[in-house]
């Protein structure tokens, strides 16, 4: 009963760090550029919505729908005017750039937000629960797991099913000959990265409903995403929901066990993975 | 009438080696030029400094009088400019319609859309839900040349699309090459095949280390000319090519 | 036609001379700076020695690690660790703290050489939480929350008496003078035992791949030794100089000995800013990260946004560093790595 109990919460926790990392797997996968700055973003979009819902006194549900289109345009103009400009064989450069954007972003949150925990305030629906079969599952935690399945699902028929993601494939297939093909590979990496951004809001709505959060909090939310994607496989989206959630298996089995090993046991187990499978569990076939 | 497409002085750079000197070439509209050369003489240089894909090179081209020197790749590919790259570079990622559909990222009013293309090469209609990788060599060299064509262009570039098939292959490829022109495109092959550059082309261009060595129709070009113009020998009086 | 091979540029004589005259200088600091100046010259050469082990692997090695506050950290807490329970001396103690540091590097390289690039760098990440997070239960070091070198042990180094009584100054100022010397001794050390690296045969292939990413990897399968090896000597003096930074502290908690932004943002952003890749570089970085930290430390966090903002126009306008602007200028290259090939044929001897 218990171990039921703990492997649901830990499949649902799951899908909160599935949506922390789809945009890193989607950005990943269309230019292989890993944003050290992912976490911070996560964050940054939190705050912007907190902004949002103490201004306008909305609920965070239209805070996501006035934030994602600006966070669409901050990952746009920060693919077009920085990151485009140090993509290439070098994988130091993208690091270097990221890296210190990761310290801006968390300073200028410290700066201007202080370093109080914060929360998005969202009435009942915290405490809310459901039966569902023989345990209790949280409404936010439910909402944001199948939140999770429907960006992954979205992301998927974007790449599969519509003429901008047969660019995004195109372009991380081969960007010299895509732009024979007339496509101008950076133009595609400004909206992988805007989508990404869009992805990063819900993210943060989730993250900010069901705990506190502080300036200081991106960079672990960045190796959560980082572990779920490389244990799914770089590259494979729906490998990332199932990489996101052994993370959050292996989280919750760890808290069960003693609260001090919750994070630890995530670790050790994204460890264990990749010395068992160094591609991840969900490879491409060709890289 | 104003030619499709000019070169003035065209040269390229791959860091500090420099791989085409001053080219000067003129197609006409409606015509098929043949570059030809051995490995090494710059054809595939000169085809990547008309398409946009050299970093760095200087002189002049233009199409249709407006100067396309400067413009990158995608600018110059929604002109109108397809280039069928050699080696294919299909997209691994994209099975066969896929890999058509994005040849129409750009395209032109014209003759060309899916169906025409499968008309031009049937197999490829069986194929289309296949991965582009998993075809044989000539049939994604037909999926290459139906995704240039995709776009409608004024102006196809072929780079080696004979290179390592079958010979029954490359007929079946350059059997295409007329129905192309009559559809309306402007086509420069660069072939290291002399044969089959000879019996398709208007006009032949011999290049050796990125220089043009020899111009003209293939009718005015003696064998032994070409032989030269192509190894960089020096013919005998008798005609007799010295090694 | 003959030649020789020179390393020697005309720069790089005179400034030996005037190297060693600043290492003197620096060597006879404790009679001439007070005890302020003490600790920042003891900041200034630590966070350079912690730079250039990170330059040998970031910039040398093509190894991007933002985990090395695990050795830091891991370095610090086995000095400390063996102070409270083994009832080693500290000093004695240092040592250690690397040899921990390099057991930790072993399994760390096993796992993280795994992964590739940007991957390697978050991996190692990981490697730096895990050991924090088991050093936070590790109660006998004070978990979670840290605990302070014992008093006896402070007042127990090795030389402290000899130091008072030469310099006639109390305990704790006879204590800022010896880690000081051993600072300057490690950074000396550090400098020029990685230029000796440099110079090797596997040190100039080093350079070679970094200067040539193709190269890089049609080696590549030569360089995997070479990266264990790269890895393992700066794993070593990491863990060095994280207990040495640490027996100074006096105190220790995880959180300190594990800091992202002080183990490895500031080590960042003084090799980016003063140039990756070179010796030279991160000698500048160090004293312009002091100089602006002097001047804007009031001003709280908006000092690190700006450190961010310039270390990201550095990385996009001029990727070379402050020193690659400075050789580019003038040709300079004090500690140069690259032979050159003199030829003697006097037809080729021209200026």
């Amino acid at each position: 009963m218990l171990f039921i109990d703990t492997l649901v919460q830990g499949v649902l926790l799951g899908g909160l760090y599935a949506l922390f990392a789809a945009g890193l797997s989607l950005v990943f996968g269309i230019m292989r550029l890993v944003n050290l700055a992912h976490g911070d973003l996560i964050v940054l979009a939190a705050y912007l919505m907190l902004l949002v819902v103490t201004v306008l006194g909305v609920s965070p549900f239209v805070a996501l729908l006035i934030c994602a289109p600006a966070m669409f345009a901050l990952g746009w103009v920060l693919q077009r005017f920085v990151l485009n400009r140090v993509l290439g064989e070098d994988v130091l450069p993208p690091l270097l750039v990221t890296f210190g954007l990761s310290v801006v972003i968390q300073n200028s949150l410290l700066e201007t937000a202080s370093a109080d925990s914060r929360r998005l305030p969202a009435g009942d629906l915290v405490n809310a629960s459901l039966p569902l079969g023989p345990v209790n599952v949280g409404v936010m935690p439910l909402a944001t797991f199948l939140s999770a399945v429907a960006v992954i699902m979205a992301l998927q028929w974007i790449f599969f099913r519509t003429a901008l993601g047969r660019r995004f494939r195109a372009v991380s297939d081969d960007p010299v000959t895509a732009g024979l093909m007339g496509i101008r590979p950076k133009s595609i990496f400004a909206l992988a990265t805007g989508i990404a951004m869009i992805v990063v809001t819900i993210a943060a709505l989730y993250l900010g409903i069901r705990s506190n959060f502080d300036p200081a909090i991106g960079p672990a939310r960045l190796i959560y995403a980082f572990e779920a994607v490389i244990i799914g496989g770089l590259g494979s989206i729906w490998g990332t929901l199932a990489g996101g959630i052994i993370i959050g298996v292996a989280q919750t089995f760890g808290a069960a066990v003693n609260p001090e090993w919750q994070i630890l046991s995530g670790h050790l187990v994204f460890i264990l993975v990749l010395l068992l499978r160094p591609r991840g569990l969900f490879p491409r076939a060709y890289d | 009438m104003t030619a499709l497409l000019e070169t003035g002085g065209l040269s390229a750079f791959y860091g500090d080696f420099q791989a085409l000197f001053g080219i000067d070439l003129s197609l006409e509209p409606g015509d098929c030029m043949a570059i030809i050369g051995a490995n090494g003489a710059g054809k595939t240089t000169l085809m990547r400094a008309i398409a946009g894909t050299v970093v760095r090179r200087t002189g002049q081209v233009s199409l249709s009088q407006r100067d396309i020197g400067g413009l990158a790749a995608d600018q110059v590919a929604a002109l109108g400019v397809a280039m069928v790259p050699e080696g294919r570079k299909l997209f691994p990622s994209l099975n066969v319609e896929e890999n058509l559909l994005i040849g129409a990222t750009v395209a032109q009013k014209g003759p060309w859309a899916l169906a025409g293309i499968y008309d031009l090469f049937p197999v490829l209609r069986e194929k289309r839900h296949a991965p582009a990788t998993s075809l044989s060599g000539g049939q994604q060299q037909m999926v290459a040349i139906g995704r240039a064509l995709m776009g409608n262009p004024r102006l196809l570039l072929c780079d080696e699309i004979s290179l390592g098939l079958a010979p029954i292959v490359i007929k079946d490829i350059y059997a295409a090459l007329p129905k192309i022109r009559a559809a309306g495109a402007s086509v420069i092959v660069v072939e290291q095949d002399i044969g089959q550059a000879l019996k398709v082309a208007d006009h032949v261009h011999c290049m050796m280390e990125g220089r043009i060595t020899l111009s003209g129709r293939p009718a005015d070009l003696a064998r032994d000319a070409i032989h030269d113009a192509y190894f960089g020998t020096v013919s005998a009086g008798t005609g007799h090519a010295v090694h | 036609m003959q030649g020789y091979v020179k390393t020697a540029t005309r720069a790089s004589r005179p400034f030996v001379l005037l190297l060693a005259l600043v290492v003197i200088a620096l060597a006879l600091a404790p009679l001439w700076a007070s005890r302020n100046t003490l600790q920042d010259l003891f900041f200034i050469l630590t966070m350079l020695s912690l730079a250039q082990f990170w330059n040998l692997l970031a910039g040398y090695g093509g190894l991007v690690s933002i985990g090395q506050q695990a050795f830091v950290g891991l370095g610090a807490y086995a000095m400390f660790g063996a102070v409270i329970l083994l009832g080693i001396g500290p000093i004695q103690a240092i040592l250690l703290g690397g040899i921990a540091a390099l057991a930790l590097a072993i399994p760390t390289a096993f796992f993280a050489f795994r992964l590739q690039g940007a991957y390697f760098a978050v991996g190692t990440w990981v490697v730096a939480e895990v050991v924090r997070l088991c050093v936070s239960m590790w109660q006998a070091v004070g978990g979670g929350s840290g605990t302070s070198l014992p008093r006896d042990a402070r007042d127990g180094l090795i030389g402290l008496d000899q130091i008072m009584a030469l310099f006639s100054v109390r305990g704790a100022e006879a204590r800022d003078i010896i880690l000081y010397w051993l600072a300057l001794c490690v950074t000396v050390a550090t400098v020029l035992g990685l230029y000796a690296f440099l110079r090797t045969r596997s040190g100039l292939a080093l350079s070679a791949v970094r200067d040539n990413i193709a190269a890089a990897r049609s080696v590549g399968v030569r360089a995997e030794g070479m990266r264990w090896r790269v890895f393992l000597i700066a794993a070593f003096g990491t863990g060095i100089i994280g207990a040495l930074i640490f027996l100074q502290n006096g105190r220790i908690s995880p959180d300190a000995a594990f800091s992202v932004t002080d183990w490895t943002a500031f080590v960042f952003f003084i090799v980016i800013i003063g140039g990756i890749g070179t010796i030279e570089g991160p000698i500048i970085g160090v004293l312009v990260l002091f100089a602006l930290q002097s001047a804007f430390a009031q001003f709280g966090a908006w000092y690190l946004v700006m450190l961010g903002l310039l270390a990201i126009g550095v990385t996009l306008f001029a990727p070379k560093g402050l020193w690659g602007l400075i050789s580019a200028r003038t040709g300079l290259s004090l500690f140069p790595v690259r032979r050159r090939l003199i030829l003697s044929d006097p037809s080729e001897d021209k200026p």
